[in-house]
């Protein structure tokens, strides 16, 4: 029972005599690598989104180039490529930046990011070009410009109808910080395979890493569903009692 | 120097596709019988399905591959011990397609789940109406058509599936990534090595996207698009 005590408390990044939480590693190093990476993604993303619809090619392109390599390469490989790959280019070893790139958590928070970007971008992309042509004109005939209509129509418009695949891709994100304990980091998945190497018994350990992360997936998904309820209330099917508020 | 080792990665994509097609194989069957199970009457076989799709797709890839290798080689052994025989290694390469093929069945079982609803009910009333059993319009009638529907989702599996192929290299399979570490620990240049690796990804990527746009052109020549 204390075995099992202590193995729990090293999830929450401390142990029985220290309590949780001593460390950030275990659950808050993988709430780190998420939560940092979304909204580094998310505020990264909607100008990207933007520049993947551009007229111009020389604008377009480009971004499209950035989603097509992080989305037709595993994270791991990326990650792998930062951590491993950068150090052995001179000009990387002697920039200001090393100090970071040498750290195996700002490589992950790196790769996490860049990949996330990458889905969330041509997430808010598909949303922004499925706009309904008639909320253009309408902007457009009350005489407003691009950067205004851009903020206030489509924007918002396609933010909202992108929360379902956008929830997905958190819940992947989440998923995909379990590949950072393959470069020496601590989260929920690191700390159940030191478990293991340290007692041989696969079972506890793996259990318990995996209640957690199933946790966290459903909690995911309890706040989208809320935010979608919200914020997609106009798309869902009109019910009796609206209707017959409805003067006829 | 590199380009030697470059010939043996790039011969590990033979190991990563069988893996990919081999659990693709397996989650096509287990993705099959849980939508069907999902949509059944039975309240067990409900119930049953329901807990794979939800337990298999919240937790990672990677927890459930070190969890299934190594408590299935415990498992073994303890049967092994059991049965008075000698114990059996669980192969690290069998481990990993049954692993994926375990993982995706519950992603696949939601898309077929989603594509077999889609069929417009009056096909399977047609189908009893002409004294077909429920079994025979299955084959005939509802899964030919749930293709159509099912194709976009299976592709997006099949994109997700092939990358986290990477992860096998954990339990010491000699795939892409496997050969990669080794050569980038010879060579000492890891970043030529995952840039290879990177480009191998793309390519399968890129023609999995050109094959399945074409089986969707061949499977939805019955759909009627709009002007």
């Amino acid at each position: 029972m204390d075995e099992l005590l202590s193995e729990l408390a090293a999830f929450f990044g401390g142990s029985v005599d220290s309590g949780p939480f001593g460390t950030n590693d275990g659950l808050v190093l993988t709430l780190l690598l998420l939560v940092i990476p979304m909204l580094l993604g998310l505020a990264l993303s909607i100008p990207l989104a933007f520049a993947r619809n551009s007229a111009s090619a020389w604008i377009a392109k480009p971004v499209w180039m950035y989603t097509y390599l992080f989305r037709g390469t595993p994270m791991l490989v990326q990650l792998f490529l930062i951590y491993y790959g950068l150090a052995q280019f001179d000009v990387v070893r002697d920039s200001s930046l090393w100090d970071y790139l040498r750290d195996p958590y700002c490589c992950a928070l790196l790769a996490l990011t860049l990949n996330t970007t990458a889905y969330t971008t041509e997430i808010l992309a598909g949303q922004l070009r499925r706009i309904d042509w008639r909320e253009i004109e309408a902007a457009q005939s009350l005489g407003m410009s691009r950067w205004t209509m851009s903020r206030r129509i489509m924007l918002p418009s396609a933010l909202r109808r992108a929360l379902p695949a956008y929830s997905n891709e958190v819940i992947m994100l989440l998923h995909g910080t379990s590949i950072v304990s393959l470069v020496t980091l601590t989260d929920i998945t690191g700390v159940a395979r030191h478990i293991y190497s340290d007692t041989y018994n696969p079972f506890q350990p793996f259990i318990i890493a995996g209640v957690i992360y199933l946790l966290l997936t459903w909690l995911i998904t309890r706040v989208f569903m809320k935010m979608e309820r919200r914020w997609l209330a106009f798309l869902k099917p009109m019910t009796q009692s609206k209707r017959e508020q409805k003067p006829s | 120097m590199i380009n030697l080792y470059l010939e043996h990665i790039v011969a590990g994509v033979g190991v990563t596709l069988l893996i990919a097609l081999g659990s693709l194989l397996i989650a096509i069957v287990l993705g099959l019988f849980g939508a069907v199970c999902k949509l059944s009457d039975f309240r067990a076989l409900h119930v049953l399905s329901d807990a794979y799709s939800t337990i298999v797709r919240g937790v990672p890839e990677l927890v459930w591959m070190l969890f299934l290798y190594f408590g299935a080689q415990i498992w073994l052994n303890q049967l092994c011990a059991w049965l008075h025989v000698d114990s059996i290694d669980i192969d690290p390469m069998m481990a990993g397609i049954v692993t994926i093929g375990f993982i995706y069945g519950a992603y696949m079982t939601e898309t077929f789940r989603g594509a077999i609803l889609a069929v417009p009910k009056g096909q399977l009333e047609a189908g009893l109406s002409l004294g077909m059993s429920a079994q025979r319009v299955l084959v005939r009638i509802t899964l030919p058509q749930m293709v159509v529907h099912a194709l976009p989702g299976f592709a997006n599996n099949w994109m997700v599936l092939v990358k986290s192929t990477a992860l096998v290299s954990v339990l010491g399979v000699s795939d892409l990534m496997h050969r990669a570490a080794l050569a980038k620990s010879a060579t000492g240049n890891a970043f030529g090595v995952y840039l290879a690796v990177c480009l191998v990804y793309l390519a399968i990527t890129s023609v999995s996207i050109w094959l399945l746009r074409l089986c969707e052109q061949r499977f939805s020549r019955g759909i009627r698009k709009a002007a």
